[in-house]
């Protein structure tokens, strides 16, 4: 079909942030979508495709939103080089600028900027609704004389101006708009030189290529041309828009004077954070199970229906249980990025920055952190994910830093099981439960442990950039539900493809450890339980769980744990947690299951028989329960500080785009857990 | 010479020159301009940052930022702060 095409045009779509721009680009494109990288970058970049007819369709780029052609970060710089660039690969045929009409002078100047590149641009005209409530009224035929392109005014939330836009996507192919500053003026010198060097370029193409190599002496060039942009604006405004006086105070006002109130604010923030858990932790429950059950179902079935043997098992329990470890994420990222999807797509998250900046400052972090960081208690995986909204690199990368040390839910199960051997499950003041009072200790080292680190870490990552939180606050809008829907699909395609690759193949190696063991170790075990012996005077079930308990001490895995046994003796652990710990890796809550193995249980038993076991451990050298108060708090603490968990690492990877971040992850926190474990042990022994 | 730190609530100004050359774009590109009307809006409930009306939106700004732009309090409150001017 691909050869009946004869059209394939290039549409990159652009505009502020909050113009409304991804709505645009949904309603073009629909499902189409797809997020690659700029080419020879690890930089996203959103394309879609838009059919127009039969023969004719787009290929349209969504750009990241920005206030200006002069980027403020890497990633802008990568994404505005391929529009400014005409020799790039992704050089577009011609650019939609989108504008919000509630805000077109601010809107406008970007717009002014991308004209002057030199290539076919479209005005879009977003939220004249809006505008309308402010008692502004837009002449669009002068507005788009004043400026000579095309104005389109669209309302992605009916669809209305869709078509049009279409229409004129199609039916756009020449240079029509007015040049509004004289660029060469500005600096007509070093614009003269750059020309000999790139004839193909227009003036601003010039000035915007020497932008990137001499930036300091242009600062002041710069602010010339804003300040004439601006100039020409007002000229264009002043003929083509009216305005009303209002008295009535905007909606979005009022509602600011609530939700940013120094005592509601807060209080309506914490009950939002807690609507939040609340749901995450119970609406997730039920799918997270089903999940689990659906896979290993279908683990069950393929182990029976296929020949037997070690591929078999691989797929088994390699790689369906390493399937298995991703979906089960699912429903919390789903659940986690529909709520934060809304709190951005409201304007409410610019209030939630706003009126946390200041304490999250202190720390190294941005008023912007403060979500990502409390969803770390559900699931650091969608967490790290949500940190992309942080604009500074230094802030952002020390959020992803500590998000890991709050305590998430896989190490909820490791908790309330060390804390049933040590404490009663009974009552002070007849009210306060002792467990609970530990469970909630546990959750509190961890978040004062995470901004500690950030503290730190202020200190000791360099970055050149500049921070400053200069925010826009844009006005509350209701939550687009298309938006939503397709940011879930986008976030959970991302994550699925991503990080389950990394997640899958170490779960594979994982198993290998575990399943395999050097020289003939593995068949002796097999002929000693085969043995007339054993099947006279155990039962099958008590051979099944004893073979298997010895085969994970012969394994690879096995070797290990008694490999690392000194390291991590004086911590108060055995080489038998030293398995459970190596184990932990493709998840925490793994911790369990592997103490059943180990401890003969098989696989179905359940924690309350665990306990008993644990409980009933005799340490070697000293006869006394091995268990005691200071190995279960050591034990604990190393759960809480460690970061065993794959997807974690594999999440860190796939959002700073280095191994880097995710090996500094990895090596602080476990030193850190080393350290704190040490002390707890050596101290309270 | 006065900055918009010095600004009280519900306060108007004129922006006269922002001091900090190396925010002086960032700050024009969103709308902060020599002769551009402000008001401040509210301080964040912490006492930092600032929301100030300008150009018709609200922009959010760090007392620190605040402080390198220099500006002539406006006595009599204007009709509009113009997206338009």
């Amino acid at each position: 079909m691909k050869d009946h095409v004869n059209t394939n045009l290039k549409v990159a779509i652009t505009g502020n942030p909050n113009c409304g721009k991804t709505s645009v680009f949904n309603a073009l494109t629909g499902l189409n979508q797809q997020v690659g990288n700029y080419a020879g970058t690890t930089v996203d970049k959103k394309t879609g495709v838009l059919i127009y007819n039969k023969t004719q369709r787009a290929k349209i780029i969504d750009l990241p939103g920005t206030y200006s052609i002069y980027p403020k970060s890497k990633d802008e710089e990568i994404a505005i080089e391929a529009i400014i660039n005409p020799e790039s690969k992704d050089a577009p045929d011609i650019i939609l600028v989108v504008c919000d009409a509630s805000n077109l002078k601010r809107n406008l100047l970007f717009f002014t900027q991308v004209a002057d590149l030199g290539m076919p641009v479209i005005l879009v005209l977003t939220m004249l609704d809006i505008a309308e409530k402010k008692g502004l009224d837009i002449n669009l035929i002068l507005l788009s004389l004043n400026l000579g392109v095309k104005v389109v005014a669209v309302n992605p939330r009916n669809g209305r101006g869709i078509e049009k836009l279409k229409d004129t996507i199609f039916n756009t192919h020449r240079l029509t708009q007015n040049k509004l500053i004289d660029i060469y003026s500005l600096a007509p010198e070093m614009i003269a030189g750059e020309k000999k060097l790139h004839p193909a370029y227009s003036d601003y193409q010039c000035l915007l290529n020497l932008y990137k190599t001499k930036r300091d002496i242009l600062e002041d060039i710069l602010s010339q041309e804003t300040i004439k942009r601006y100039d020409a604006i007002n000229d264009v405004l002043l003929d083509s828009v009216t305005q009303k006086i209002i008295e009535k105070e905007q909606f979005s006002n009022k509602l600011d004077k609530i939700l940013t109130h120094r005592i509601w604010g807060y209080a309506i923030f914490l009950f939002i954070l807690f609507l939040i858990f609340e749901s995450i932790f119970s609406f997730s429950k039920f799918p997270m199970l089903w999940i689990q059950d659906s896979f290993s179902w279908f683990g069950n079935y393929f182990a029976k229906h296929f020949p037997e043997g070690p591929l078999n098992n691989l797929m088994v329990n390699g790689v369906i249980a390493g399937l298995s470890g991703v979906i089960v994420f699912l429903p919390q990222i789903i659940l986690l990025f529909a709520f934060i999807a809304i709190l951005e797509d409201t304007g409410y998250m610019a209030r939630v920055s706003f009126m946390m900046d200041k304490l999250m400052r202190k720390v190294g972090m941005n008023g912007k952190s403060v979500v990502p960081l409390i969803s770390g208690v559900a699931c650091a995986v969608p967490s790290i994910m949500a940190t992309r909204n942080i604009e500074n690199w230094k802030e952002r990368i020390i959020t992803i830093m500590v998000i890991p040390l709050m305590s998430c839910s896989a190490r909820l199960p490791v908790y309330t099981l060390l804390i049933s051997l040590i404490a009663p499950d009974k009552n002070i003041w007849g009210v306060i439960n002792i467990q609970g009072l530990i469970l909630m200790g546990m959750y509190l080292i961890g978040f004062f442990s995470a901004i500690a680190a950030a503290w730190v870490m202020k200190f000791i990552i360099r970055s050149k950039e500049r921070n400053f939180f200069i925010l826009e606050l844009p006005t509350y809008k209701a939550p687009r539900l298309k938006n939503i829907l397709l940011t879930l699909v986008e976030k959970s395609r991302t994550f699925i493809w991503e990080a389950g690759k990394v997640i899958v193949a170490v779960s594979i190696v994982l198993w290998m450890a575990a399943s395999f063991g050097p020289g003939k170790s593995f068949e002796r075990i097999e002929e000693k339980y085969k043995s007339d012996f054993y099947i006279k005077n155990f039962s099958e079930k008590e051979i099944s769980n004893a073979e298997k308990s010895e085969k994970l001490f012969a394994s690879y895995a096995g070797h290990f744990g008694r490999f690392i046994e000194p390291a991590i003796k004086p911590l108060g652990f055995d080489w038998k947690i030293g398995i459970a710990l190596f184990s932990s890796l493709a998840a925490r809550e793994v911790f369990v299951g592997t103490m059943a193995t180990i401890y003969n249980l098989g696989d179905d038993s359940n924690s309350m028989n665990i306990r008993q076991r644990m409980m009933d451990e005799i340490d070697p050298v000293t006869q006394k329960p091995k268990y005691t108060v200071a190995v279960a708090f050591s034990l604990m603490l190393f759960y809480a500080f460690a970061l065993q968990c794959i997807s974690t690492i594999a999440t860190t990877w796939k959002e700073t785009k280095t191994w880097k971040w995710a090996t500094i992850q990895f090596l602080y926190t476990c030193t850190l857990a080393y350290l704190v474990s040490l002390v707890v042990y050596q101290a309270f022994r | 010479m006065l900055t918009l730190r010095d600004l009280k609530k519900g306060e108007y100004a004129t922006i006269e020159h922002i001091t900090d050359s190396a925010l002086r774009l960032k700050l024009m590109e969103m709308g902060c301009l020599p002769g551009e009307t402000v008001k401040l809006v509210q301080l964040a409930p912490l006492g930092d940052p600032m929301a100030i009306e300008v150009q018709g939106y609200r922009l959010s700004l760090r007392l620190s930022e605040a402080g390198s732009i220099e500006i002539k309090r406006i006595t009599k409150e204007p009709k509009i702060i113009t997206p338009i001017s």
